[in-house]
């Protein structure tokens, strides 16, 4: 099977990794564990669905990937993405404190989903409230305050779990898990849990949308418009703090806002508009969660959370790199093909220039002469040509020392002649610059300058035939003709101007 | 005599159709008494003012004169102090639909994933009400409101490609959309290049010419005599309000921008070309 040798090469490395997470793996003893299965079993089962655990945590990273993408496409569009922060580790003490209630209600089972998830939104929305008072009450901005009220949160909710562990029932409890989250410690219950929160959050965000979009990106416009900004806001709020809760026990209290952030952000890089955003990143959470809950199984249970996380990154890093119009390679592709075009129209004007020297005569121009021209040696003068060639700019003669200008290349070479000539014109005529200064400009401009600025430009300059260095503008006329003046030999270059 | 401030609890099932703006022969706009004040400290003292329909008014005054206070005021988006204010003789609430509003350029992150064509669209969401969609005609009535400011060969752009001249004139064409009899427009020629500048002052004068009012903020002294029917200069009070020639005067503008050098000299420009 594939996974499997793919798996076993790695083999050395994935033991590194649970040396790294020895501390928590010590304490990977729930439902699914079974330590002694190679890794193609465990790949296996997992494909095979025959675990019930497995079922379970495979779902459930599905749910939470759906969840957290879509709410997490919000808060990146409305630059929240420490809110999400904030809130997932105040939930911490909500968890631990739900714990403790579900022990005093029942003992022997103590982990009632419902308790704790109760719990943890009632501790992320006091988290939130407090951001809220401290930026109201006092100078201190928002950023400060999330960061104390993480911090501090987190602390409360670190003690309340240290203490929990240390009780004769919390040893067992899984409480643990919480921090950097295990797919496999999901029951039944806890997948019912997510279905409502996941099928909450796309029902509310379908119907609605566009309450959630006006209000994301123009507030003032939207509340002039009757729609109830805060309220929406705060639904919003609700909604995260329910997509972080249900996301707890597979990603963890630590990690679990990268679920929130990351897929949204690979999407935002692919797409500009809102409602491709979610979709992308609704199906990119769920890749990513998916992909953590195999890879921790495989791993026989090593903690989910890094593992979704890692692969939320890694559509990232794709979505950076390969992302159609932003996309970095895209981005340095474009770069280079317009180098190398720059390059070739000013093989194209050398030649020009060369022939030009000569008052047109002939019918080419040798490698020596551009060469030189150019201050090159023959070699790359001959790799200038060879690339000429190849787009059928030009001809290499037989015996390699000639190059012929094609009907396309006279033409190239000659509009990029007219547009520098024209462009030096301008700047000394109407911009009043020196003639000497001008040419270092016209040099980048020439090859940008569309057909019908030039016309323009042309027109200004009242059709004028000699730059302020007194050589010949070649008209439209010359250009168009697409064959050099040595096939004409009654015309000459800048005549029949006014074309 | 105090009201409670504006809170905003979705739209208003009424004016669900246009109504035609010369059959309502009530006062556009009437503020009594309005104050403003931020952390205690009033910003906007005891405004009075009643718009007359059909008018196209700037509001001129030196920075943190209140200007863009004011017209946020009226519409609810921050709370009174005290004084009230009504919109056709009722309060803004009932009347949201007919009030159309074109925020600062800035305000707005312009990098948000959305196309030219769905910020329009978000001038009918009033209209729409919750969880409705836009319909066909929402859609032509945005693309007409697009082409009306030409700008419908960006319909399906992103708008952070846009130049800030042609994102003010996305903003105006959802302002457009919003169909409504009352406009408050805060710095529409903020930014923008000088075609697109008098592209908005035509287009702000045909909408005046269909009976509609106008409230704009705007910041260049000179071009504010020659663009508006009216003026009200505001420096944290109404200084002057009335017929731009009657309240363009060295005197009141002096009031108004208060000793402050440089701008006195502009002044002095202005009403020097006025003068000439």
């Amino acid at each position: 099977m594939n996974y499997h040798s793919r798996f076993t090469i790695h083999h050395s490395s994935f033991w590194w990794l649970l040396l790294l997470f020895l501390p928590l793996t010590a304490y990977a003893d729930k439902i699914g564990d079974v330590s002694d299965t190679s890794m193609l079993e465990q790949a296996v089962r997992f494909f095979t669905f025959r675990d019930p655990a497995v079922r379970y945590a495979l779902i459930g990273s599905i749910l939470l990937g759906i969840s957290c993408g879509l709410l997490g496409s919000f808060i990146v569009v409305r630059k929240m993405a420490l809110v999400g922060d904030a809130l997932s580790h105040a939930v911490l003490p909500g968890v631990a404190l739900g714990f403790l209630w579900s022990i005093a209600k029942n003992p022997l089972s103590p982990k009632d989903p419902l308790v704790i998830f109760i719990g943890a939104t009632i501790a992320g929305l006091v988290g939130t409230t407090v951001v809220g008072l401290i930026k109201q009450t006092t100078r201190l901005k928002e950023d400060t305050a999330l960061g104390m009220v993480l911090a501090a949160f987190f602390s409360v909710g670190i003690c309340l779990v240290t203490m929990i562990q240390r009780l004769p029932t919390g040893n067992k409890s899984g409480l643990d898990k919480f921090l950097f989250g295990q797919a496999a410690a999901i029951s039944a219950s806890d997948v019912t849990l997510m279905t409502i929160v996941t099928v909450l959050a796309v029902v509310i965000i379908t119907v609605f949308y566009k309450e959630f979009l006006v209000t994301s990106f123009d507030a003032g416009f939207a509340r002039a418009s009757g729609f109830p900004a805060q309220l929406i806001h705060h639904a919003l709020m609700l909604l995260l703090a329910f997509a972080v809760v249900i996301a707890l026990q597979a990603v963890g209290v630590v990690l679990v806002s990268a679920m929130l952030i990351i897929p949204a952000a690979a999407a935002y890089l692919l797409t500009d508009r809102m409602s491709r955003m979610l979709l992308l990143s609704a199906v990119f959470g769920m890749a990513a969660g998916s992909a953590g809950a195999f890879l921790s199984f495989l791993g026989n249970n090593l903690p989910t959370g890094p593992f979704m996380v890692l692969g939320a990154t890694a559509v990232f890093i794709l979505a950076f790199l390969l992302g159609p119009r932003h996309g970095v390679v895209v981005r340095w592709w474009r770069q280079r093909s317009r180098a190398k075009r720059v390059q070739r129209e000013n093989s194209l004007k050398s030649i020009y220039h060369v022939w030009e020297a000569r008052e047109f005569k002939g019918e080419g121009v040798s490698l020596s002469e551009l060469a030189e021209r150019r201050r090159e040696t023959i070699e790359e003068a001959k790799s200038q040509a060879t690339e000429l060639s190849r787009y059928h700019l030009a001809t290499l003669h037989e015996d390699g020392n000639m190059i012929f200008l094609t009907p396309e290349g006279w033409q190239r070479a000659c509009s990029i002649v007219r547009n520098h000539r024209l462009w030096e014109l301008y700047l000394t005529n109407a911009a009043q610059i020196a003639a000497d200064h001008v040419h270092e400009d016209a040099e980048k401009i020439e090859h940008v300058l569309g057909e019908e600025v030039v016309r323009q430009l042309e027109r200004r300059l009242d059709y004028a035939t000699k730059d302020p260095h007194g050589r010949l503008i070649p008209s439209l006329s010359d250009v168009r003709k697409g064959t050099a003046p040595s096939a004409r030999p009654e015309e000459s270059i800048g005549y029949g101007r006014r074309l | 005599m105090t009201l409670q401030p504006h809170t905003v609890n979705g739209p208003s099932p009424a004016h669900s159709t246009l109504r035609a703006s010369h059959s309502d022969e009530r006062v556009p706009l009437e503020i009594h008494d309005l104050t403003v004040a931020y952390h205690k400290k009033p910003v906007l003292w005891g405004i009075d003012l009643t718009v007359p329909k059909g008018k196209l008014v700037g509001i001129v005054g030196p920075n943190g004169a209140g200007k863009s206070t004011l017209i946020k005021a009226v519409m609810g988006l921050i709370p009174l102090s005290s004084g009230w204010v009504k919109i056709f003789g009722e309060p803004y609430k009932k009347n949201l639909v007919r009030v159309g509003y074109v925020p600062q350029r800035e305000s707005v992150d312009w990098d948000f994933p959305v196309s030219v064509m769905d910020v329009v669209l978000m001038g009918r969401y009033g209209r729409l009400g919750l969880v409705k969609r836009p319909s066909r005609q929402d859609r032509d009535v945005a693309r007409e409101c697009l082409d009306k400011v030409k700008m419908l060969p960006f319909a399906n752009r992103q708008i952070a490609n846009l130049s800030g001249g042609q994102q003010q004139r996305v903003f105006l064409a959802r302002a457009l959309a919003q169909e409504s009899d009352l406009y408050f427009m805060d710095e529409p020629f903020g930014g923008v290049d000088a075609a697109t500048e008098t592209a908005i002052i035509t287009l702000l004068h045909e909408l005046k010419n269909r009976g509609k009012t106008l409230l704009v903020v705007h910041h260049d002294l000179p071009t504010a005599r020659n663009y508006f029917d009216m003026l009200l200069l505001l420096n944290m009070r109404v200084v002057a309000f009335g017929r731009t020639e009657e309240v363009f005067t060295y005197e009141l503008l002096q009031t108004t921008y208060g000793g402050r050098l440089t701008i006195l000299s502009e002044v002095a420009h202005a009403v020097g070309q006025r003068e000439a």
